[in-house]
């Protein structure tokens, strides 16, 4: 026991660690800050034009949404960071991670956006075009509020995944939360500092993870 | 050379190409084999856990919930590396190809397990008096009343789920399993020649391209059945 508590939980280690986990820890909260709206305005611009008519701009649109939900955001990631060197880019890791996040995640904003606009009746925009609002007016001031309510869990369990998703950052170095851990593990061969990333991680989502759990038994019971 | 052609060279080298394509074919094989492990492992443990879950023994659910709490809140990458890189701390060794299925597995019975409950609860009280009146037991009102519709509702979340969550085999490549990305990644570092990037990616299209069209068709075919 006291062996395993030693290796895991050591708390001399966790002391030398400390400083460089906890700037892990401030580099994974900043990546998300930076992913997130990133994400979000790739998927509102997605959605805003899936509610074009011409099925000239649908079908291409769709297209690219189910190719980046198809790919996984490790591969393209690795294909940004290693792949766009030998076109002559140079991308810091900062940057391929915001790029890779910006596919992958607005692709999925956007599927969950245009299934929100598409659950707003037809008949709240036609009545607000006939009050006299414009097209964008209508969009933002009745469609757009009513469509996000709509997937609000939806939103909020994506957003949930792309904050873990900042995890793969430590693949191409980025000294985000895990690959502090590892770094710290490497040197001190002890597993505590990859115990700690994992507490850490779990304290940050679990509220995020408790919330969810309730509005999706709400949502499924509203269905049924 | 030209723009077109120095990318072409670098992305869409025919001579490398045909080199690793074998190489790329063997990851494809090996991405398929762990995904179907943990589609297996997850789904199978996840309606388990839930139908334990329903015989509503107080301390027992307490443990279900925080299991299925921390899967779902843990990144799966950090299990990984937690399982390949940290057990071996505790006298526990496993390779890549095993604790990517773990995890993965582990993170999938959490999402399965959340999505057959909230099926199962889901289900109007109705049912359960109307069969157990008839006298019908509980594992029989559960078993042939309740589970059937329950499982039902639940099939497209389950699928969305279970496809995001088998895209996460890409990860098996940190922990050095020469699946679709290790195989790619190996083949970018021999060649010096990002073409088997492009191979790698090309394979996930065909592998995930049908699976999330696929997915797509479900859920709007529920939505009308509804």
């Amino acid at each position: 026991m006291q062996d395993f508590i030693d290796a895991f939980f050591n708390i001399q280690i966790l002391m030398e660690a400390w400083p460089i986990l906890l700037q892990g820890l401030g580099q994974t909260l900043l990546l998300s800050v930076v992913v997130v709206p990133l994400g979000l305005l790739g998927g509102m611009i997605l959605a805003l034009l899936s509610t074009a008519k011409s099925r000239w701009v649908r079908w291409p649109l769709m297209a690219w949404v189910d190719v980046f939900r198809a790919l996984p955001p490790l591969v393209l990631l690795v294909f940004v960071y290693a792949g766009l060197p030998f076109a002559g880019l140079e991308v810091s890791a900062f940057t391929a991670v915001a790029i890779g996040f910006f596919l992958n995640t607005g692709a999925y904003y956007g599927e969950i956006l245009r299934a929100g606009i598409a659950s707003v009746p037809a008949g709240q925009a036609e009545a607000a075009r006939s009050l006299g609002l414009g097209r964008w007016q209508t969009m933002r001031l009745v469609v757009l509020p009513q469509a996000v309510r709509n997937v609000l869990p939806d939103l909020i369990s994506n957003t949930l995944e792309v904050v873990k998703l900042t995890s793969i950052a430590a693949v191409v170095a980025m000294p985000e939360l895990l690959f502090q851990a590892r770094q710290a593990q490497s040197v001190t061969f002890n597993a505590t500092p990859i115990m700690a990333a994992a507490v850490a991680y779990f304290i940050l989502l679990w509220p995020v993870v408790r919330l969810l759990s309730k509005l999706e038994n709400k949502q499924l019971a509203r269905r049924a | 050379m030209s723009g077109w052609d120095k990318f072409a060279d670098s992305f869409l080298n025919a001579r490398v190409a045909a080199e690793y394509t074998p190489k790329i074919i063997e990851g494809l094989w090996l991405t398929l084999a762990l995904a179907g492990c943990i589609i297996v492992t997850g789904v199978v443990v996840g309606l388990l856990l839930a139908v334990i879950r329903a015989m509503g023994l107080r301390p027992v659910n307490w443990l279900i919930i925080f299991a299925v709490d921390l899967f779902r809140a843990l990144p799966p990458l950090v299990i990984i590396v937690l399982l390949y890189f940290g057990l071996p701390a505790a006298g526990v060794s496993m390779s890549g190809f095993v604790a990517a299925w773990l995890a993965l597995s582990l993170v999938l019975m959490a999402f399965a397990e959340e999505i057959f409950w909230a099926g199962i609860t889901a289900i109007p009280q109705g049912q359960w008096e109307a069969s157990r009146s008839l006298g019908l037991g509980f594992l029989v009102t559960f078993a042939l009343v309740i589970l059937p519709q329950a499982v039902r509702m639940v099939i497209p979340p389950l699928v969305n789920r279970t496809i995001a969550i088998t895209k996460g085999t890409a990860l098996a490549s940190v922990v050095a399993v020469p699946e679709i990305l290790g195989a790619a990644q190996a083949g970018v570092s021999f060649s010096f020649n990002p073409t088997p990037l492009t191979l790698g990616a090309v394979a996930y299209l065909i592998l995930f391209l049908p699976v999330v069209i696929a997915g797509r068709w479900v859920e709007q075919r529920y939505k009308r059945a509804r």
